[in-house]
């Protein structure tokens, strides 16, 4: 592992290992992580960890609960409880929502959340709320979330918000606390990666088959210590929600944050937002942000330059992201793997998924299908899943194909676009907002030995339910695999 | 956050790679709203075989034998050995909670992931990461017929596994620092409050928008 390090994670290589953020030389060429990095310095202390401020903090009902028994341990208040926004996700029910939530533990825990929120004065989309959803698609959806900004959330797909040229990421729980007292973090700054997708994409491949081609190529430890920039005409083509999809998932990449350069896609999504600046503030603000944007020259630790015309639907056949192929490949045998650790990984994973080395990735059959997530839980993802079922019906094979709105705007929207009447003609479930079965804390869940294609961002063991088996793929791969009750190539149908 | 201390403990070889957080604590345990209690539901699927659900008594499940935690030669080991991109997935503080929660202190793989490694710091575990090749040679000696001990030496940066050469390994000066004191960083960083509010001020007037809320 040549690239292992991460703010103030020592390689292995190096027994003195150090950030490799050197010193900035005033007028040299910087790149956007820089930028935002030099923007948010408050203090660098003695061991040379920086005190990085920290604009804004989401908070959810599963990673806060210690944070803020933590604050009352202490006798602490949050410095600026408005710089937060709260909403209740992993745990909400997406059907029967007259009901509440009925898993006491569950719902104990979202009513910590709202109880914390009143007590600390946070504000909160509570359930119920049209705006409530899962954090990072309601983040962006209320201009929350803006260019330029450092944004954190105990949650690792925080990377999602770095499509806005902000600079985001995931903590832990002792984290959340340290922000919401101080707001500020020590960090250590990364290293740099440029993924650069050069020319533009096929007809049927998307921002999830990028991102999955990415981190197929580069592993789920290649950005390790590293914050990535994705770049090139492929990534500047896509809509601001194409660019959360690849950001989202740069963390399955191992990367610390994913961050995308601004220009007047981000500037035009975020207008208008509620929590946006309003009229002329707005035009200062947008000046503002087009300024953050990687200098020509800028240096970055490490580049990766992918063609976009060779990416094809991409398919993972494992336990992890990086166990992915194009949907026209086949199950890969651990025989042919040089690497005896990366080979003893396959075979686990084979036995687990129950499938055989040289099995035609096309043609395997699938017992449920889940769409929905942070990382596809947005409109376009919806749209582009409703063009793909649009008269046709979920195959009798399939026990549940479920669509799930990432926020409650997201659900109206689609609803009043008709999307939700092409899914449930075609046979699929309308769900309510929420997290669902990308994690299964809630009621949505696979049962043991299940198959899934699932538009989520995680594959690992259990994931989706104990002994499920999850293969990830685009909205539009999902979609085709519900019709067909097997994955098939969503060029071709 | 106690102080982290020198001492002789046994390890556990896990030898598998990118073990990710939902199998070292899976979600139904998130649930919870408390720091403690997780080291019993720790590798949950890997280490019962039956379905884990929060509350259970967990003395009472069905051990799966094959899982190397649920091994008598490494009752009680509180070193726990690893391969590349440990801890990967996600940010959940509760993986971290549930390893020391267990009786483990020191985790040693290639590489971890880097949420988990901050994490780990912040709960008083130290994250060792050595060379694949310095790794492969522990789990040879870690994988006999009887588990390998090793003392940890935090203020030397060393570990001796016994019957072999002591090991040099690298860490963060401030991670050391705060590991050997215990530190509470909050309390730190609340001492920087002036410097804060002066990094306030001088944002305020360059971003306005930011702070429209206060
Ligand atoms: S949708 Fe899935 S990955 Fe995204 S925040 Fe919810 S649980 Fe996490």
């Amino acid at each position: 592992m040549a690239s292992a390090q991460s703010p103030g994670q020592p390689s292995a290589a190096s027994a003195a290992a150090q950030s490799s953020a050197a010193v900035p030389v005033p007028g040299a060429p910087r790149t956007l992580y820089e930028k935002l990095w030099d923007a948010h310095v408050v203090r660098v202390d003695e061991h040379g960890t920086t005190l990085l401020y920290i604009d804004r903090q989401l908070v959810h009902e599963v990673t806060s609960p210690q944070a803020f028994a933590g604050l009352r341990l202490a006798g602490r208040r949050p410095r600026r409880p408005r710089a937060n926004l709260a909403v209740p996700d992993h745990n909400v029910p997406t059907a029967d929502l007259h009901l509440g939530i009925v898993d006491p533990v569950s719902r104990l825990q979202v009513e910590t959340l709202e109880a914390n929120c009143r007590e600390f004065g946070i504000p909160l989309f509570p359930m119920g709320d049209r705006r409530q959803g899962i954090v990072h698609v309601i983040g962006p959806e209320q201009g929350f979330t803006l260019p330029g900004m450092t944004l954190v959330c105990g949650d690792s797909h925080t990377s999602t918000h770095g499509a806005f040229g902000a600079l985001a990421f995931g903590v832990g729980t002792s984290e959340v606390e340290h922000v919401l007292a101080t707001q500020c973090l020590l960090q250590r700054k990364s290293r740099s990666m440029l993924v650069s997708i050069d020319g533009q994409l096929g007809r049927g491949v998307t921002a999830k088959d990028i991102v999955l081609a990415v981190i197929g190529a580069i592993g789920t430890a290649g950005g390790t210590g590293h914050v990535l920039e994705f770049a090139g005409e492929a990534i500047r083509g896509l809509s601001m929600e194409g660019r959360m999809t690849v950001c989202n998932m740069a963390i399955e990449a191992g990367a610390r944050a994913g961050l995308i350069g601004i220009d007047e896609t981000t500037i035009e999504y975020v207008r208008g937002r509620p929590l946006a600046p309003p009229g002329e503030a707005f035009e200062r603000a947008a000046d503002h942000w087009l300024s953050l944007n990687s200098d020509p020259g800028a240096r970055y630790d490490r580049v990766v330059r992918i063609e976009a015309a060779l990416i094809e639907p991409q398919v993972t056949w494992g336990t992890s992201p990086e166990m992915v192929v194009p949907v026209g490949g086949q199950v890969p045998d651990p025989a042919a793997e040089p690497d005896p650790v990366r080979a003893a990984s396959y075979r686990h994973a084979l036995a687990y998924m129950d499938l055989r080395p040289g099995t035609p990735i096309a043609g395997i059959a699938v017992d449920k299908v889940f769409i929905g997530s942070c990382t596809n839980g947005r409109i376009e993802d919806l749209r582009a899943a409703a063009e793909v079922a649009r008269g046709h019906q979920v195959a009798a094979s399939v026990k549940l194909a479920m669509v799930v709105p990432g926020s409650g705007l997201v659900k109206a929207q689609a609803e009043a676009e008709g999307l939700d009447r092409i899914f449930t003609a075609a046979g699929f479930e309308w769900r309510e907002p929420g997290c669902s079965m990308c994690l299964a804390m809630n009621a949505d869940r696979l049962a043991p030995g299940e198959r899934c294609a699932a538009t989520s961002n995680r594959n690992f063991e259990g994931r989706q339910g104990q002994g499920g088996r999850t293969h990830l793929v685009s909205p539009a791969m999902a979609a085709a695999a519900a019709i067909h009750g097997r994955f098939v190539d969503v060029r071709e149908v | 956050m106690q102080p982290f201390e020198n001492f002789t403990g046994c390890v556990l070889p896990l030898d598998r790679a990118n073990v990710d957080t939902d199998a070292i604590i899976p979600k139904q345990f998130l649930k919870s709203i408390e720091r403690t209690g997780f080291g019993p539901y720790l590798f949950d699927e890997w280490r019962y075989l039956d379905q884990g659900e929060p509350g259970m008594d967990c003395s009472q499940r069905p051990l799966n034998p094959d899982f190397v935690l649920n091994d008598p030669r490494y009752a009680g080991a509180n070193i726990l050995l690893a391969r590349d991109n440990f801890g990967c997935g996600s940010s959940r503080e509760h993986a971290p909670w549930a390893l020391a929660d267990q009786g483990f202190r020191v985790l040693i793989a290639p590489s971890f992931a880097d949420i988990f490694f901050q994490n780990a710091i912040k709960n008083g575990l130290l994250p060792v990461v050595l060379e694949a090749a310095v790794v492969d040679r522990l789990f040879t000696l870690a994988i006999g017929p009887r588990a390998l001990e090793m003392s940890v030496d935090l203020v030397a940066q060393q570990l001796h596994p016994h019957g072999a050469e002591p090991i040099p390994f690298p860490l963060d000066p401030f991670h050391h620092h705060c590991l050997l004191k215990g530190l509470d960083d909050i309390a730190l960083t609340l001492q920087q409050e002036a410097v804060i509010s002066a990094y306030e001020a001088r944002r305020r007037a360059a971003v306005p928008w930011l702070f429209a809320d206060c």
